[in-house]
């Protein structure tokens, strides 16, 4: 059974990554995508995301994130923190279906179970 | 060429660059890491560590792929589904794995392997789904 501290953290840490990546995206869609490629255009897009509040709010979530997991890894073993990690896809998809109201089709489920699986199996070897 | 063919031709460009620079990025960090040599947990050390990487070229080389990372993943998401880059972005487990077989001829063993295949079919059934439900075009 894991101490109540590694879970509470696990959480922690799943709901700041899931969270700030949430938010991100919602704020880049409220940004918009890049008129073109070329440099002014580049820095015009760089400026509208940094003034963007949802982006700056991501930013905080991101960097707890961050340090939630380096904690977690001095905390408890790999064999739970690495599946932990990769649980952020399935939580993930489940965020951006409720909250950015994405259609998350039967295919693009099985894409995310089968990624979720694999990043386990290759980062626990 | 057709908005959905544009569509899905923009993100793919945007994961891989994503996943290049992610990589680069990693092994930059970890030769500029190699060179400063082992960090030393004391306020002494962890100061003399903190002076060595703002000294270090390469440490600054990675900075600027992950930068470049971020970016690409904030430019992908702009116009592509959450649901969609995410996953997709795990393909670079994959070419780590595949690097470290042909390039540093490491030992790969079954289990990893299994992960690689399940990571590459998980992404391919991602890649058949369309890049963004939200906007306006979309369709399911």
């Amino acid at each position: 059974m894991m101490p109540p501290s590694v879970i509470l953290m696990l959480i922690f840490f799943i709901c700041c990554s899931t969270g700030g990546e949430i938010a991100m995206t919602y704020g880049m869609k409220q940004v918009g995508e890049p008129g073109s490629f070329r440099p002014k255009a580049l820095l015009q897009f760089v400026g509208r995301a940094v003034g963007n509040g949802w982006v700056m709010f991501a930013v905080p979530l991101l960097a707890a994130s961050f340090y939630s997991l380096l904690v977690l890894l001095s905390w408890a073993p790999l064999s739970v923190v690495i599946p932990a990690s990769a649980f952020n896809y399935v939580v993930g998809t489940f965020g951006a279906k409720y909250l950015l109201r994405e259609q998350v089709s039967p295919k693009r489920w099985m894409g995310v179970i089968m990624v979720c699986i694999g990043v386990t199996l290759v980062l626990l070897t | 060429m057709s908005h959905e063919r544009r569509l899905r031709v923009k993100t793919l460009v945007m994961v891989l660059l994503m996943v290049v620079c992610a990589n680069l990025g990693d092994l930059m960090l970890k030769r500029g890491m190699l060179q400063i040599g082992a960090v030393q947990i004391t306020p002494s050390g962890i100061w003399l560590a903190l002076l060595s990487t703002i000294h270090n070229a390469t440490i600054w080389l990675g900075i600027l792929f992950l930068l470049g990372f971020t970016f690409c993943y904030m430019t992908a998401v702009s116009w592509a589904d959450y649901s969609y880059v995410m996953p997709a972005g795990a393909f670079g487990y994959a070419v780590q794995t595949m690097l470290a077989v042909v390039i540093l001829h490491e030992v790969v063993t079954t289990r990893r392997w299994l992960g690689v295949v399940l990571i590459v079919v998980g992404v391919l059934l991602v890649g058949q789904t369309h890049p963004s439900t939200t906007g306006p075009k979309a369709s399911s």
